[in-house]
């Protein structure tokens, strides 16, 4: 059936706006996964929860109504024949399911059985055969600062022939960790899932607990949480727009944008009190508040650093030498973007237009509509010129956001939900769709909790954007994407 | 090329001098003065994240840009363990990355110096210590100097570098152990 078919049939899911959820046997699962990829879904997530009374396995779907997840109970006896597997509908699955399969034991019926998470087995690489194919190993401890991770390419001369990841070395069993702590303390380790995405991880998170609390988040409390997604967004494109001038030779583009942002973190610090805004989003609202002088001041610095990235971008763009190293280098064309189901800012700089502020927003972003950029070139130029592009968009926003904060509270007081409350939390970071799904137990205690990043869609992506290139682009391409390792590492 | 120019003479100079050491965040007083003036001020650097959020390495990134001014305090980050003097490890220590941390240590040529950064180094942080997380740098492989924080801003971990090759910091540190 059509996919609004299953949409007006599905129960209202508690947290981020517009997320319904469907429960579905064996057939249905499938179906469903089938029915999302003919309407122009792509799959969210995929997750298992052992601590149900019964087994359950869940798939989130991106769609244009909303986020569609299913819900796929097993038996006590199907828990050993596994599951049906979405890898065929969705390549992205299969290192979810096998990522899924480390931590809970229960397996997706797709032939990839390698695992992913778990190191203690030996890991098979697919080998590349032939005359003067040479293999170069690289990681888990690289040769900057970096998360660790081990990168198999597979050359002959300099060209790529085939490269295969293989992550997992920062796994802390996060997921673990998150049944350890009390609901109202779960923000704390959702902003550590990724540092650099904070903010985003974060805010799901609150999303997700203050949908099954029932919690109103005061208007303010939204407004600075707006604040803090777009100084992390902003922050982060600085960092990574200085360092793709750097990997292109351009060195004074590194020291520029790393002064910037410097510049920003430093403003940061002036009205939060902390460069990174680690603890700042809390259950019903914010940690601290922004007072009107402090606002001004931040609304200042940012339209100062705004006006320099304008001037940098020129410079960026009028030099010849990063002008040939970026375009055409590491292309992701958009028809292989849509079949990888590549979501966030790789996906929009390869024609994929998704913005979860713009598609399915929440609060502020209903108020404050962010303007959606979307490249078609798919290169590393495309990427650029996306980051140069969302930053400015960003310091919009902050001008706007500032401009007149609402008065009141801060934040709200929280009352616990009913245990087994099941909630959603979704927002868009400076990577991507960042997703919480949160289940609560008895007592105030976090049942189950898994957080998903928008790397997991775009690791698979850049081993496919890097091939016919050569090795030394390597660091080039993989910095225009750069996608987080702990937070898939879980 | 000429906005370029103009560019770096508008901005000038930026850099701030370096922080102080602080003993406070020595916890081994192993450097004895012959290992000071032998390592002096030029100081290379590896960073091993061994299960880190990547908060740290934020700001580890940071040391590098124009304010911190860390070449110019004749210390640099190098590319392999081999040419270290000193580690500066991120992160709980994770199952997946304690063997890659003890071989990064013993590829490290002694003298060799550690400093554990961020809470997580220091102590396990929020993660904890239970089957996929070790906990503590020091767990894993000897630790001079711990720099706590969430993540330590560039100015701590700058004094964390700074009090481990300080010489005067360490016998501080021994100094304030004997104590009774």
């Amino acid at each position: 059936m059509p996919l609004t078919r299953w949409w007006s049939v599905a129960y209202e899911v508690a947290g981020a706006p517009r997320v319904r959820g469907v429960d579905t046997d064996g057939d249905q699962w499938r179906q469903i996964g089938r029915d999302v990829a003919a309407a122009g879904g792509q799959l969210l997530a995929l997750w298992v929860d052992t601590a149900a009374p019964g087994t359950e396995v869940y798939s989130a779907y991106l769609t244009d109504p909303g986020v569609l997840i299913a819900r796929l109970a097993l038996g006590a006896g199907a828990i050993d024949a596994g599951y049906p597997g979405l890898q065929d509908l969705f390549p992205a699955a299969s290192r979810l399911q096998r990522a899924a399969c480390d931590l809970s034991g229960v397996r997706s019926s797709d032939p990839d059985q390698r695992p992913w998470l778990d190191h203690r087995l030996p890991y098979e690489f697919v080998r590349v055969q032939g005359e003067g194919v040479h293999e170069i190993a690289v990681g888990p401890v690289h040769a900057g600062t970096i998360e660790p991770g081990h990168f198999r390419f597979s050359v002959v001369g300099e060209k790529v022939l085939r490269l295969e990841a293989h992550l997992g070395y920062v796994h802390k069993g996060l997921e673990q960790r998150f049944t350890e702590l009390p609901l109202s303390a779960g923000h704390r380790l959702a902003a550590r899932v990724s540092g650099d995405s904070a903010v985003a991880f974060s805010w799901a998170y609150c999303q997700a607990l203050e949908g099954i609390s029932g919690c109103p988040v005061p208007p303010r409390a939204r407004r600075l949480r707006a604040v803090c997604l777009e100084l992390e967004r902003l922050a982060n494109h600085l960092g990574d727009l200085g360092a793709l001038g750097n990997d292109a030779g351009f060195a004074f583009g590194l020291m520029q944008f790393a002064r910037l942002k410097e510049l920003l973190l430093r403003a940061v610090r002036a009205a939060w009190g902390r460069r990174y805004l680690f603890d700042v989003i809390v259950p019903g609202g914010t940690a601290a508040d922004v007072h009107a002088e402090a606002a001004q001041a931040l609304a200042r610095a940012v339209r100062a650093i705004c006006a320099e990235l304008a001037e940098l971008r020129v410079i960026y763009e009028e030099h010849e030498g990063l002008c040939e190293r970026f375009a055409g280098t590491g292309r992701l064309e958009p028809q292989l973007a849509a079949r990888l189901g590549v979501l966030g800012l790789v996906g929009r700089a390869s024609g994929q237009a998704r913005d979860v502020r713009v598609d399915l927003p929440c609060a502020p972003y209903d108020e404050f509509p962010a303007i959606k950029v979307v490249r078609t070139e798919g290169d590393v130029a495309a990427r650029v010129a996306l980051r140069f592009e969302e930053a400015q968009e960003s310091g919009r926003l902050l001008a706007a956001l500032l401009a007149e904060l609402p008065p009141g509270e801060h934040v709200a007081a929280l009352t616990p939900p009913s245990a087994d409350a099941f909630g959603v939390g979704l927002i868009e970071g400076w990577r991507g769709p960042t997703l919480v799904a949160l289940r609560a137990g008895a007592g105030a205690t976090v049942r189950r909790c898994h957080p998903h990043d928008p790397s997991w869609q775009a690791w698979p992506a850049l081993e496919h954007a890097v091939l016919g290139n050569i090795v030394a682009d390597f660091p080039l391409i993989n910095k225009s994407f750069n996608l987080s390792y702990s937070g898939v590492d879980l | 090329m000429l906005k370029t120019l103009r560019k770096i003479v508008a901005v000038g100079i930026v850099s701030e001098p370096l922080p102080p050491s602080d003993a406070l965040l020595r916890v081994r007083a192993a450097l004895d003065r012959r290992v000071a003036r032998l390592l002096g001020r030029a100081l290379c650097i590896r960073h091993v994240d061994a299960g880190s959020c990547n908060g740290c390495e934020l700001e580890i990134q940071a040391l590098g840009n124009p304010y911190y001014n860390l070449e110019g305090g004749n210390i640099r980050f190098v590319a392999s363990p081999r040419h270290a003097d000193l580690l500066l490890v991120t992160g709980p220590v994770v199952r997946n990355m304690a063997a890659a941390l003890r071989a990064t240590y013993a590829a490290t040529p002694a003298p060799k110096l550690v400093v554990a950064l961020g809470d997580c180094g220091c102590d396990g942080g929020i993660f904890g210590a239970h089957g996929e997380c070790l906990g503590p740098v020091a767990r894993v492989i000897p630790v001079d100097v711990a720099v706590p924080g969430c993540p330590p801003d560039p100015v701590r971990i700058l004094q964390g570098i700074l009090t481990a090759i300080d010489s005067t910091s360490a016998q501080a540190a021994a100094e304030a152990r004997d104590a009774p």
